[in-house]
């Protein structure tokens, strides 16, 4: 207790400069938080996606659809254990601010393939067959706009209907959750068969394929055989796995990892320097009373390890306060991202990752003036004074 | 040179025994001899001042004694213990159980309260906390400022911080005292009250006090005074008797 209080009463006495090393190593893991929680979000996707699983889409663009003929085509392939499409509906809820992912896919194909991320309760799925315009909603959906079963949901479609009119009404039959963790629900899943009848063009298209493999082993190969299915045909398919078709999706953004570890590479190095400065400064104008604890017989070591103690404190209390205004950030942001970034979170391992950097960023900015006090001549440092 | 401060007394009584000593520094490819061979006995219970002019390795001789410093030649004992032969780190836990220290300029932590400052030795014993805070009372009751426990050495005066300075040097009970100018940084009444406490250390503590001062009236307080001049003691080693 004695040396935490003289560590905190060493902070004290030069408060301005202590307050403005500690704003900025705040702000430094501020952005750590924040920066690495979206490159997290972003990566989510592929973390969770299913090895065995593949993603097929138009080799032009994900943007450009796939003939409705494919499907039974891929479903009939050696090594395919099922497959099944799924479209863009692009809509909004009142707002165009109200964005969130919709999909017209087929109900049981869907479900049986993505059975151990989402599931549905059985009385929600048989009413939701039985009703056409019926759509199920995940979970993050019902906490983001308080909807419930039976409530009746126009949405702004990207398409429009056979009769011009772009609004689409839905009714809710059933509420998914996930089932593993990091499932995303925050998407809305309507009926192909309602969508394609209704749409006013695109008819026949599908957004891309998913398809469940036999054997994970055999992915890359049956990969292959569905783009060679298709080699030369005016839509040729690029398929892959869908953790790699998730890394690409989030790379349309840019490469997120890439973009937050250089900024934040450049402002860990940037603060280091100046963290580093101050404690060198800080150690300089302590010499004498370093000189002091040795001449009453603090050891060598003991006194480095106070010097050291000192940087990591700073570090410690600069960056804990930096990660939980992060925290309530991204907290406060989750909710009004859902639809964009539903993984948004920053999460328990982030946080001891970041406890962790404290503890290096402290030893770093503080392992000079530490060796300084390690190696310090009480001799000549009292003649100092 | 010999100078025996207490040349025909017994190996026993005595507490500080230096043979032969010389301390040189290198200064570039120079070598400077700051002490020459110099030889002294330092009675138990002495209070010594050591006088002579700036340069003359009065504060030399005192970090030796201290174990802040090793001599390049001789012999150097103190309570039976060879601090020549000493490493730094058996230096560093001999400083911390037999001698404490005093500084012109106190010295003190100015982030820590007096009673902290107090502590500090005390850190590096096996005492309990409670223990500790009964020492540090202690020590601060016989200096005179209990009253000011908790204050910080900027709310003191220069007499209260150099009490505060001496409570700290007392607190682990150190065979053996010393202070490089204790009262060159004081007030002519503040330094003889200083240095009245130091007497009354001496004789009622029979504390063991090397005091280096350039002050004559402060030497006066001491019970021996020797003087020292280009790195020897002079008068052929004959120590004065100070004038109480």
């Amino acid at each position: 207790m004695y040396y935490l209080q003289f560590l905190l009463s060493n902070l004290g006495r030069k408060k301005a400069r202590t307050i403005l090393t500690l704003l900025s190593i705040m702000i430094a893991f501020l952005l750590f938080g924040l920066l690495r929680s979206l490159a997290a979000a972003f990566d989510q996707g592929a973390e969770i996606a299913g090895e065995d699983r593949l993603v097929s889409i138009n080799k032009i663009s994900l943007i450009q659809p796939l003939p409705e003929a494919y499907l039974p085509k891929v479903q009939a392939l050696d090594g395919v254990d099922k497959a099944t499409s799924a479209n863009w509906f692009g809509g909004y809820y009142q707002d165009p601010k109200n964005q969130f992912p919709q999909f017209p896919i087929v109900a049981e194909e869907y479900f049986e393939i993505y059975k151990e991320m989402i599931t549905l309760p059985e009385e929600q799925m048989q009413a939701w067959k039985k009703n056409r315009m019926g759509v199920v909603i995940g979970k993050a959906l019902v906490d983001r706009f308080k909807w419930k079963i039976g409530d009746r949901i126009p949405l702004i479609g990207m398409f429009p209907k056979e009769d011009g009119s772009t609004t689409w009404e839905f009714v809710i039959e059933g509420i998914y959750e996930a089932k593993s963790k990091g499932a995303d629900t925050s998407a809305m899943l309507m009926h192909y068969d309602y969508f394609e009848e209704a749409r006013q063009y695109g008819k026949g298209t599908l957004g891309w394929l998913i398809i469940q493999v036999k054997d994970p082993k055999q992915s890359a190969q049956v990969a292959a055989a569905v783009d060679a299915l298709f080699a030369n045909s005016p839509a040729e398919t690029k398929t892959s796995s869908e953790k790699d078709f998730a890394k690409s999706f989030a790379k349309q953004f840019g490469d997120i990892g890439l973009i937050t570890t250089l900024i934040l590479g450049a402002v860990f190095f940037t603060m280091l320097l100046v963290a580093g400065n101050t404690m060198a400064q800080s150690f300089r104008e302590r010499i004498p009373e370093l000189a002091i604890l040795k001449t009453l017989g603090f050891s060598d070591l003991a006194v480095m390890i106070l010097v050291l103690a000192e940087a990591i404190v700073i570090s410690l209390i600069g960056g804990l306060a930096g990660l939980l205004l992060a925290k309530f950030f991204i907290s406060g942001a989750a909710e009004s991202m859902a639809a964009t970034l539903p993984g948004l979170n920053l999460s328990n391992t982030m946080m001891l990752f970041g406890v962790g950097l404290m503890f290096l960023f402290g030893l770093l900015t503080g392992i000079i003036p530490a060796l300084q006090g390690l190696q310090l001549n009480i001799v000549a440092a009292l003649r100092r004074r | 040179m010999t100078a025996l401060a207490t040349q025909s007394l017994a190996a026993s009584e005595l507490l500080v025994q230096l043979k032969g000593i010389s301390k040189a520094y290198k200064k570039g490819k120079e070598q400077v001899s700051v002490l020459s061979k110099l030889d002294l006995d330092i009675r138990r219970g002495d209070f010594l001042a050591l006088m002579g002019p700036s340069g003359s390795g009065k504060t030399t001789l005192l970090n030796l004694l201290g174990g802040l410093d090793k001599p390049t030649a001789g012999e150097l004992m103190i309570g039976g213990q060879r601090l020549d032969q000493m490493s730094s780190s058996q230096l560093t836990k001999w400083r911390a159980r037999h001698v404490g220290f005093i500084f012109q300029f106190y010295n003190l932590m100015p982030v820590l309260t007096a009673e902290k400052n107090v502590e500090l030795p005390l850190l590096l014993t096996n005492l309990s906390s409670k223990q500790r805070k009964h020492h540090v009372a202690a020590a601060l009751e016989l200096v005179g400022l209990s009253n000011r426990a908790k204050h910080y050495p900027s709310e003191l005066s220069g007499g209260q911080e150099q009490r505060v300075a001496i409570a700290r040097a007392l607190v682990s009970d150190p065979d053996l005292l010393l202070c490089d100018e204790p009262t060159g940084d004081l007030d002519r009444a503040t330094a003889d009250e200083i240095l009245s406490l130091l007497q009354t250390l001496n004789q009622q503590q029979q504390k063991t006090i090397i005091m280096v001062t350039h002050d004559p009236r402060a030497a006066d307080h001491a019970r021996h005074v020797l003087h020292m001049d280009k790195g020897a003691l002079v008068d052929d080693g004959r120590v004065t008797d100070a004038e109480h």
